[in-house]
């Protein structure tokens, strides 16, 4: 009987010490261990989930069918070059997940699908329709979704973001969380941004031309385009320069009339970074264009010499130089209206690639440093009251059982922390609230069974007698009562999110490691005490 | 040895019908607040409607007024304020996204810059008044439809869960009184949140769902001695052996949820704004889980057994 006591005592104090050791990392004492130490104990502890700690929690939807319908307008240029080499006048054009021929003939269908072999078309009113499987689709939005999530990591890692979380979620979701970074507005547009470089031609000889007047104000943007529509030339496209008055801060557009197909884009491009125009004290991005690039730069440059070249990220034109002579060497400048912080990221933004299709963000949940501290301060103070108050009345009504219990909670909650500290769980403010409850509720098994004990003991029973039946008796009802909980904690778990989660967490670790140390420890503690003497009186 | 409760013998199931009444008053009110839920007139948080809310901190204290008047005068219309006055706190939430600015975003998405708007018109009118932003939240209309749907698949899920657990661990008609002792606490909270017009949210879920699990602890303790009690006698009556059971664990019934109910308390009081609701729920929760497993489960099973003696299992 004894050396199961001893047994058991060890084993507290065995899990007493995992806990303090896996908890070292969330108190001030590693960090003043010498490294040589703290290589050997664990490094990471209880993580503070992003409430706690501050941070940004985001939800991006990667637009799958805008990812097909650029492909299928690809695959349509593709064709298009292939039949101008030939002597037709069909020409393609794609049309969401379809690409139309027109006129058709049998000579154009066999070339097409010579070159493209998974296309097959149908023919209808002198058209070829191709539309694209739905194998096809559902892969090209796999790997919009594959190449989105690259990218959007490749953004946050040059803009360096200490442990961020970039993962896949359902369908086409991508969630990234930014621990520690404040500013949502600037994360939002540097991740947001589709960053599609194009660079096409501005058509100053149409008709047209003359009317476009040099800035319209950014609210008649919208009614000066309904205005033009109906000018437009064919294959002509109306874009906007924005500037920023540098004193007034005052925002104008700057029309431009373009053709409408680029020349030239973005997927050339092998390096964009930040350089100082000395002239004018202003930031400008300067990209380089991998070999194909810049021979393709140098021919077209040359082509267009004297023309106005317009360099358009994601619908906005930055500029639009005069081409003056072939550009050899594959470089630009990207030169625009924006300041030191913007430049720096849109230079990442083009490193790192564009994304695949245009996101839409789903969610935004931005929490400030000061909220954060403000709730681990409150959480402290709730958690402490509720030992307090619980342990005191524990103390006076069940005596020194009561005490007993009070030193089973502690462990409890020693435990509860260095368990997750083992686990590397996030701590989030509804896990601080699981904590709370699991004060209130870890005592509860230490509740039934005294009550339990009282029963045995107005039976007549001696108190060793009292305590192991009283121990028995309670078990089946402590498991019943900690099964049902956990089974919500668990459904929680499952359907909730980050801070939702950390709740379920806290809660149904406390669960399981309240029935440890109620069955093992408080129950050591009463053996121990009805061993070393013959007791008559069980003070509870 | 101190008692809350000496020896009683109370006759609970004679009261069973007076109870059955209030009961179902509680639940009446959940089930309206359930419908409200469901045609989107009840007061849903921003996570399952969707729309933006702003919580703000100032150096020097404000009113609601003062505030909605910025707000107004910036074009920002209809917006939910609730103050915290003695940390000088101001939440804001514009619920729905896109009914608060023509902005046009895709539908899905949220609507954006209404938060930059927001903190905007707050700077603007509050020129002396140092503003530090607390949180952002903007959530777009198709999150808040899937976490509605995963919030009902929740319930479903927890609630098939203790229904199945408790069928195995006792019998049919103590699950089914289990059942019922849950779906009566769980709606009795949220019809006090659906009148009293307090936010329905994630986290009153997450409460919710923490009560369906612990006020069964009390319902356990009470069913567990009526089946040993069971055991034991078979001749008494049905709802004699109920009541003597119920009599004889009142007290250890009490104090546990007295435990949570300090802790719960605590967490009101001091928990901080974030958890205020939360705690709030958790304690009317402990409170009607306390009643129901006297006045809801046990006179459920002994309904649902009528006059046979109750079978005898395990």
């Amino acid at each position: 009987m004894k050396k199961n006591i001893k047994w058991r005592f060890s084993l507290i104090a065995l899990a007493l010490a995992a806990s303090f050791i896996a908890l070292l990392p969330n108190t001030p004492v590693y960090k003043l261990m010498h490294k040589t130490y703290r290589d050997y104990m664990p490094d990471k502890g209880i993580i503070l989930g992003l409430d706690l700690q501050g941070g940004i929690y985001l939800v991006f939807e990667v637009e799958g069918d805008k990812a097909v319908q650029l492909n299928a307008k690809r695959i349509a240029g593709s064709i298009n070059k292939l039949l101008s080499k030939k002597e037709t006048k069909a020409e393609a054009t794609a049309n969401g997940s379809e690409i139309t021929i027109a006129p058709a003939s049998s000579e154009t269908r066999k070339a097409v699908e010579a070159a493209f072999p998974t296309l097959t078309a149908k023919e209808a009113d002198g058209r070829l329709v191709y539309s694209l499987s739905e194998k096809e689709i559902k892969s090209i939005k796999e790997n919009a979704i594959d190449q989105a999530l690259e990218t959007i990591r490749n953004r946050i890692d040059q803009f360096g973001v200490a442990e961020p979380v970039i993962q896949r979620q359902g369908e086409g979701e991508i969630v990234v969380q930014l621990p520690g970074v404040k500013d949502p507005k600037r994360a939002i547009d540097l991740i947001g941004k589709t960053a599609q470089l194009e660079f096409k031609l501005v058509d100053d000889e149409a008709a047209l031309a003359a009317e476009i007047p040099a800035s319209v104000k950014p609210v008649d943007e919208e009614e000066f385009i309904a205005k033009m529509k109906e000018k437009i030339p064919e294959g002509g496209e109306i874009l906007f320069e924005r500037h920023v008055n540098r004193e007034t801060g005052e925002v104008t557009k700057h029309p431009y009339l373009l053709k409408k197909d680029a020349l030239f884009t973005g997927e050339f491009l092998s390096e964009a970074r930040v350089a100082i125009d000395s002239r004018f004290n202003s930031p400008y991005i300067s990209v380089t264009f991998n070999p194909e690039g810049a021979k393709l730069f140098e021919e077209l440059t040359g082509k267009y010499v004297k023309k106005r070249l317009a360099i358009i990220l994601d619908g906005n034109v930055y500029s639009a130089p005069v081409i003056q002579e072939k550009i050899a060497g594959g470089s630009a400048q990207i030169s625009g209206s924006y300041s030191m912080e913007e430049a720096k990221d849109l230079a990442i933004v083009l490193r790192a690639g564009s994304l695949p299709a245009p996101v839409n963000l789903l969610q935004n949940i931005t929490v400030g440093p000061s909220l954060g501290s403000d709730s681990i301060e409150a959480g402290k103070r709730a958690a402490l009251v509720a030992f307090i108050m619980v342990a005191v009345f524990m103390g006076i009504y069940y005596r020194l059982a009561g005490v007993i219990a009070d030193f089973a909670l502690i462990l409890n909650i020693v435990f509860l922390l260095g368990a997750m500290a083992a686990m590397n769980a996030t701590l989030t403010m509804p896990g601080i609230a699981g904590i709370v409850l699991a004060i209130g509720m870890a005592v509860d098994t230490n509740v039934l069974m005294f009550e339990r004990m009282r029963d045995e003991i107005k039976l007549g029973k001696t108190p060793r007698a009292a305590v192991d039946s009283g121990y028995d008796k309670a078990f089946l009802t402590i498991v019943d009562s900690h099964v049902t909980t956990l089974i919500t904690a668990a459904v929680l778990f499952q359907f909730g999110t980050g801070p939702i989660k950390g709740f379920a967490v806290t809660l149904s670790i406390g669960i399981a490691i309240n029935l440890f140390t109620s069955l093992i420890g408080t129950k050591a503690v009463f053996d121990y005490l009805n061993s070393s003497k013959e007791v008559k009186h069980l003070s509870i | 040895m101190i008692e809350i409760i000496k020896r009683t013998n109370i006759d609970f199931m004679g009261k069973r019908y007076i109870a059955f009444i209030v009961s179902g008053v509680l639940s009446l009110i959940g089930i309206l607040g359930v419908v409200a839920i469901a045609r989107g007139t009840a007061n849903l948080g921003i996570d399952f409607a969707g729309g933006t809310a702003v919580q703000v901190k100032f150096d020097k204290v404000v009113t609601l007024h003062q505030v909605r008047t910025a707000l107004e005068s910036n074009g920002i219309k209809g917006a939910d304020l609730q103050d915290f006055p003695s940390a000088k706190k101001v939440l804001i939430v514009l619920k729905k996204a896109g009914e608060h600015t023509s902005t046009t975003s895709a539908p899905a998405s949220i609507d954006k810059g209404l938060s930059d708007k927001v903190i905007e018109a707050l700077t603007k009118g509050f020129p002396d008044n140092r503003i530090t932003v607390d949180s952002i939240s903007e959530i777009g209309p198709k999150v808040g439809k899937r976490l509605r749907v995963d919030a009902l698949w929740a319930v479903i899920a927890s609630t098939v869960g203790i229904i199945i657990y408790v069928g195995w661990r006792f019998q049919l008609s103590f699950s089914l009184g289990a059942a019922v002792a849950t779906f009566h606490d769980v709606l009795a909270v949220l019809g006090f949140f659906y009148i009293t017009g307090l936010e329905i949210n994630l986290i009153l879920l997450t409460a919710l769902l923490t009560i369906a699990g612990y006020s069964l602890t009390d319902t356990v303790v009470v069913f567990d001695r009526i089946r040993e009690n069971m055991r034991v006698l078979l001749k008494e009556s049905i709802d004699s052996l109920i009541n003597r059971s119920i009599n004889e664990v009142l007290s250890r019934t009490l104090i546990t949820s007295m435990t949570v109910l300090l802790a719960s308390i605590a967490l009101f009081i001091f928990g901080g704004e974030v958890l205020h609701d939360f705690a709030l729920a958790m304690i009317l929760g402990v409170l009607v889980g306390t009643y129901s497993s006297v006045f809801v489960a046990s006179p459920v099973v002994l309904l649902w057994s009528g006059n046979k003696p109750l079978m005898k299992k395990h």
